[in-house]
């Protein structure tokens, strides 16, 4: 704002100065507020103050009835020597090394086949989400159902053509495995719909330059497409991992753990921690246990994708 | 020499075509068996049939004799509905002042925002659960929207589509007198709808199928919601797998009839939030 000229203008700013001044601040932090607060409030009571609870339960013995007692870092001491800690995160570990490489394999070709011009591709799309929208309850029964050991219609069908198949879910050996099965059937349509959208976004004139200069199929695919891909490939990595590391719906409702604890993944671990043994304290640290997993994991992948992610 | 090019187009085609309808055929079986086996009647003892035999509907009689379900089925519709609404409402006002309005600590509060959107649910879940028994809220429909009136992510989402507003028209609002509430309503909403259209479903899809939370603090049927009233009628039903596939299908239907109603824009939707 320019100084006031005239001598009626200098008079009517300085007699309106400092209270109007304090007046218009004043309303200015109130339209703040007005914007901020239907959001912060909440999140401010169901997530932040949560969030420092969580850690003060973490710190403490307790049963969600009698008094807390402090315990100071015990509780990771003990979870950290606890054979079923290192049962539970292993158990996840092997959860994501099998679903990742299915779903993102599942998910590329359904991408690149639907990529091309072809008839009926809005009907396969449909296909292929309808999982996704899908809830994991609903997803978890029906393949329990459909991997039933005595009258499930895949022993059904493998009995076919002479396979007896295995127990699945009451198998601790193929308990994992049907948890897989299941999941990777219900994303593998979400990770189509991201690296279609990766897909589409690559210029076809990187694809005719490639052509000009006579390069096959294949080393279009090597060296335009999946290059051109990697940032959406990345995205996926990184969501499916976090998923992974919080598996909770499909094992609570598969195998809810069982058999033997072969399907016992870390999330189930908290829920039977403090619902059916009133662990409290012990499953809060377990909690922040595998926020710092996640949080190192995702802050390593984002450390390395330098190497093999190329932004156009 | 065009008739081969011509040949070998075709013939991939065909093998598209088909590798497709393979992977469709697979992606669709699970959801026609559920519809099997819940008109196929004591499905559990054996095999049911491809077509069954005696199609009935006693299965859908005993879920309905069970569980409250139309009750659990408006219970999902109007939770989904209020936290999809609220979330809508409180991210977008935040989204607006984050990217318009300049105050002191923006920006650090806006970390303390991005933070919140790291913590998963698990973490929560036990304070969550003693802040609702110290309110005297177990049990009740407070407690499952609670969680879900704010939402980070979507804060996160709506900001960018904010920032993308040209800020002229902003301008131009208030020089015929428009203040923030006005401009907000009247220039910036009607400019982000197709990111309040992605975001709203996303936060439908959640809110739909959430399971952890109601399961931690929903015990009368009367407060179920979906995923909730089936994962305890299969408790109920451990063989009777036409009925708890009966249950499937009545909770699939309402999710899969938004879905194909609104196909372009959930696929759009989920694809947009992902290149971000």
């Amino acid at each position: 704002m320019s100084a006031p000229t005239t001598e009626a203008e200098r008079i009517h700013t300085a007699a309106a100065g400092p209270p109007r001044r304090r007046r218009t601040r004043l309303r200015k932090a109130g339209v703040v507020v007005l914007f901020l607060a239907p959001s912060f409030v909440p999140l401010a009571m169901f997530t932040l103050a949560p969030m420092i609870g969580s850690l003060w339960v973490a710190l403490h013995d307790w049963n969600l009835i009698s008094p807390m007692r402090w315990v100071g870092a015990d509780n990771f001491r003990e979870l950290a020597t606890d054979s079923n800690t290192w049962r539970a995160f292993g158990n996840t570990l092997y959860y994501i090394a099998g679903y990742l490489p299915l779903v993102f394999a599942g998910g590329l070709t359904a991408a690149l086949a639907l990529n091309t011009a072809l008839r009926g591709r809005n009907v396969f799309r449909a296909a292929f989400f309808l999982p996704v929208v899908t809830s994991w309850v609903v997803v978890a029964l029906v393949w329990k159902w459909l991997l039933n050991p005595s009258n499930g219609v895949v022993n059904h069908m493998l009995g076919l053509i002479g396979i007896d198949g295995p127990g699945w879910w009451t198998d601790p050996t193929w308990a994992m495995p049907s948890v897989i099965l299941a999941s990777a059937w219900k994303d593998v349509g979400f990770v189509m719909v991201i690296l279609l959208a990766g897909l589409q976004a690559i210029p076809a004139e990187y694809y005719d330059a490639a052509r000009v200069d006579g390069a096959s199929a294949w080393q279009r695919f090597r060296h335009v497409t999946l290059p051109l891909l990697s940032p959406s490939s990345f995205f996926v990595v990184v969501i499916s991992m976090i998923n992974g590391f919080q598996v909770f719906d499909q094992v609570f409702v598969m195998t809810g753990g069982g058999p033997a604890g072969s399907t016992e993944v870390v999330v189930q671990q908290i829920y039977d921690l403090t619902f059916r043994y009133g662990r409290a304290g012990d499953a809060s640290a377990l909690s922040w246990l595998l926020f710092a997993v996640i949080l190192v994991v995702t802050v390593i992948q984002v450390r390395i994708q330098r190497r093999w992610v190329t932004y156009a | 020499m065009r008739d081969r090019h011509l040949f070998k187009t075709r013939l991939r085609r065909t093998v598209l075509f088909t590798a497709l309808s393979v992977g469709a055929l697979v992606m669709l079986f699970p959801f026609a068996w559920t519809v099997i086996t819940s008109i196929s009647p004591g499905s559990g003892l054996g095999t049911p049939d491809l077509i069954p035999e005696e199609p009935g509907f006693d299965a859908y009689r005993t879920l309905m004799d069970t569980l409250p379900f139309w009750r659990i089925m408006v219970n999902s519709i109007w939770i989904a509905v209020a936290s999809t609404l609220l979330q809508l409402i409180t991210s977008s006002m935040a989204a607006y002042a984050f990217a318009r309005l300049q105050f002191p600590g923006r920006n650090a509060l806006f970390v303390v925002y991005l933070a919140t959107l790291m913590v998963p649910m698990q973490v929560l879940v036990v304070p969550l659960f003693i802040q609702m028994r110290t309110l005297n809220l177990v049990d009740t429909y407070a407690a499952l929207i609670a969680p879900s009136i704010a939402s980070a992510f979507g804060v996160f989402l709506l900001r960018q589509a904010v920032a993308q507003v040209p800020k002229e028209l902003d301008e131009a609002a208030i020089i015929d007198g428009a203040g923030h509430l006005r401009i907000f309503t009247l220039v910036v909403l009607p400019l982000i709808r197709p990111a309040l259209a992605t975001f709203a479903i996303l936060a439908f899809m959640s809110s739909w199928n959430s399971f952890l939370w109601p399961l931690v603090i929903i015990r009368s049927p009367e407060f179920m919601t979906l995923p909730l009233g089936l994962s305890t009628l299969h408790g109920q039903f451990t063989t009777a797998w036409d009925v708890v596939m009966a249950g499937s299908v009545v909770s699939i239907i309402p999710i899969a009839v938004l879905y194909l109603a609104a196909q372009k824009y959930v696929i759009q939707g989920v694809a947009r939030s992902g290149l971000k």
